[in-house]
């Protein structure tokens, strides 16, 4: 399943680090951050509910890039 | 600007009025410490505290860490050597903002820009209820409901025109500014805006699956796929910054270490360290990690304004290396309708062996026939023709105003004992028979659009090496239209699956760098369009197959868009080369120069973020494609 997010963040760099950490969540087959439409991508892996692996993603991203944001 | 922005432009100015004061206030020793610290802790808060969260998280090597130290070593070192110069390390930390300030504006002018380049989404839909207009979501209209569309509003959904006339104007859709006219009975795509009448459409499609969506989901989505640039520059971030810090360290310990205990010299701590903190400052990747994805953007974005769109950053990347163009002949250099070419040997006038002919074809659909009629252009009266014979594979017989008319090819000839007259012109030929006597023939074939030949040319001057025609056609009509054209290889005859085979010859044929471009108009190439190495369809709007299998679709069918969409690649790239380039260049220098204490922290602002500042400027010339 795949699913669209908005984000915030302010910089490109912090952008690719945000995508670094959501591919590393579990439960995500993979993800792909858009800095210039500030979009997530996010596709989960079989069985994962969205919504708790977005708990997940949120926190591992607020780890790399304490200034961002992701709106579920 | 936004908040944040407006909240950050008043510390910039706040530290910059401060600094300057400051330096007019003769204060010495933990006096002026604490004063400098003001504009310093100003500027400079956020950075600290996410330098201490980063940090906390393990996330050492980014670049708040990399300003914290390098600005708080800075001062340090005036702490230490009290020379009081703390000027440096707040101008730092200032420009640094300035930087981040700046970047985040052009890149919110340039999102906006581009968005409303793209601003084809509805807002609304309008409903009739109870003889009144009533404005709802255009995700709320169900298929098949009757939507009004006003002058000057976007028609929302895709449809067909079930009351009124219009001129349409496309431009938003197409990059083409004639407008187009509507009337009822007409389909109707989304995006479009209505400009003279009140247009009443039925709805055939929900508005997910309307045009318009599509169109903005495709272009949103376009630079989520990146492109080998990009990714070489998230590399290049992840090993640069990392290899930076490090160096920076050895500068900073080694070479004192080196003087102390092989030459015997004074350490000299204060100097390295200081050179060490320059590097710091040259370190930050930004100006590559914002230019190049800003350059793509721009790019695609310029590009769906000329009614080119480009499916990703990749494609746009292949797009550019492309040296091989192959066409599909039928609906992409030629109009794809048949037309009545010519009328030769004609016993009569043309205008009435026409009559006859469409007269006695007016029973049948197929193609030769419609395009027969149309040429003929007047309403047809089928109660002048009688006892008509369809002869498979021959032709038609029938009895028009009581005079009989065959109309065939020349096997139908043959098989009435009539001599005819063979025809050189490529293109369908149709015999006419008239009361037994032979009557001419007509010439009946696809037209070659009429910038075909010039978008040929356009290709060839943009260094397109070669370029090929694959039809199902036959030879004769191929070879006709490929030297009309000045193509460079015609290969005619071909089933749908000859074609695949055709393109992987030529894939395997061609050297690995020069990329094959297929153009076609999506109608049942979509196997060769997914097979080459980019797809191009051409005319696709309301094509869903074909949006889905090419990797960019024009919006219309003027082939001169190939040229233009290559030369938009071509500068875009050129733009990400630059950056790229320019950018590693400058900072490397700035590093062998601060290495050698002939850059001070100045220098290294400049690297930093001036380099960063004429790079984002770089990049949104991508988004200039007008005069391509």
């Amino acid at each position: 399943m795949k699913k669209t997010y908005k984000i915030e963040v302010d910089c490109a760099n912090c952008a690719n680090k945000m995508e670094e950490a959501a591919r590393k969540t579990s439960g995500v087959k993979d993800a792909t951050v858009n800095f210039m439409t500030l979009k997530m991508n996010v596709e989960f892996e079989e069985g994962q509910d969205p919504k708790t692996v977005m708990e997940t993603v949120r926190k591992n991203c607020k780890k790399v890039e304490d200034d961002c944001e992701i709106y579920f | 600007m936004n908040k944040k922005q407006k909240k950050m432009l008043v510390r910039i100015l706040l530290a910059a009025v401060l600094l300057i004061a400051l330096h007019f206030i003769p204060a010495t020793g933990w006096l002026r410490f604490s004063l400098y610290l003001i504009p310093y802790l100003i500027i400079g808060y956020d950075i600290l505290i996410k330098a201490l969260k980063g940090i906390k998280n393990r996330q050492i090597f980014d670049e708040n860490f990399l300003m914290a130290i390098a600005t708080v070593g800075a001062i340090a070192l005036a702490l230490y050597e009290q020379s009081g110069d703390y000027t440096e390390a707040i101008a730092v930390m200032l420009f640094y903002q300035i930087g981040e300030w700046f970047q985040s504006y052009a890149v919110g002018k340039s999102r906006r820009n581009i968005s409303e380049l793209m601003d084809i989404r509805p807002d609304y839909a309008n409903i009739e209820r109870d003889g009144k207009l009533e404005r709802i979501d255009p995700d709320e209209v169900e298929i098949g409901s009757v939507i009004v569309v006003q002058p000057g509003e976007k028609v929302p959904i895709d449809g067909v025109v079930t009351d009124g006339s219009s001129n349409l104007n496309t431009s938003a859709l197409t990059g083409e500014s004639l407008p187009r006219d509507v009337k009822a009975g007409d389909e109707i795509i989304s995006g479009c805006i209505n400009m003279t009448g009140v247009l009443k459409i039925r709805t055939t499609k929900e508005f997910g699956e309307s045009t318009v969506s599509k169109i903005l989901d495709l272009v949103e989505n376009a630079s989520s796929r990146k492109s080998k640039s990009e990714d070489f520059i998230s590399k290049f971030a992840r090993v640069y910054t990392p290899a930076v810090c490090i160096a920076a360290v050895a500068l900073a310990v080694l070479p004192p270490v080196f003087r102390m205990l092989v030459m015997g010299l004074a350490a000299g701590w204060d100097v390295w360290i200081y050179r060490a903190l320059t590097f710091l400052v040259i370190s930050c990747p930004c100006a590559l990690v914002i230019s190049i994805p800003l350059s793509f953007f721009a790019g695609i974005g310029g590009a769906s304004n000329a009614g080119i769109l480009v499916k990703g950053s990749n494609y746009l990347e292949t797009l550019s290396q492309t040296k091989i163009v192959v066409f599909d002949k039928t609906g992409t250099l030629t109009k794809g309708v048949f037309e009545v070419d010519g009328i030769h040997h004609s016993e009569m006038e043309n205008a009435k062996l026409l009559e006859y002919a469409a007269l006695a074809e007016s029973a049948s659909s197929h193609p030769i026939s419609k395009s027969l009629q149309r040429a003929y252009g007047k309403e047809i009266d089928r109660s002048r023709v009688s006892d008509i014979q369809e002869i498979s594979g021959n032709g038609v017989i029938a009895k028009v105003d009581g005079v009989t008319v065959a109309a065939g090819n020349d096997k139908l000839m043959e098989r009435l004992g009539i001599r005819y007259i063979s025809c050189h012109s490529a293109g369908t030929i149709i015999h006419m028979a008239v009361d037994g006597q032979y009557a001419g023939h007509i010439v009946i074939s696809d037209v070659v659009k009429p910038d075909a030949e010039q978008a040929i040319a356009a290709l060839k001057t943009a260094g397109i090496q070669k370029t090929v025609m694959l039809t199902g056609d036959a030879k004769k009509v191929a070879d006709q239209v490929g030297s009309t054209l000045g193509l460079d290889e015609v290969y005619s005859e071909l089933l749908p699956a000859g074609k695949v085979e055709k393109v992987e010859e030529l894939l395997k044929s061609k050297p690995e760098k020069a990329k094959l471009a297929f153009v076609g108009d999506g109608i049942n190439d979509a196997p060769v369009l997914r097979r080459a190495d980019i797809g191009i369809a051409m005319g696709a709007m309301g094509s869903d197959a074909a949006i889905e299998a090419a990797d960019v679709v024009l919006m219309d069918d003027d082939p001169m868009k190939i040229a233009k969409a290559i030369k938009i690649s071509r500068k875009c790239l050129r733009i990400v080369y630059q950056n790229i380039v320019f950018a590693i260049g400058i900072k490397l220098i700035c590093l062998a120069l601060g290495a050698l204490g002939l850059a001070n922290m100045w220098l290294a602002i400049f690297a930093d973020v001036g380099v960063m500042v004429i790079a984002v400027l770089n990049a949104i010339r991508a988004l200039f494609v007008k005069k391509l």
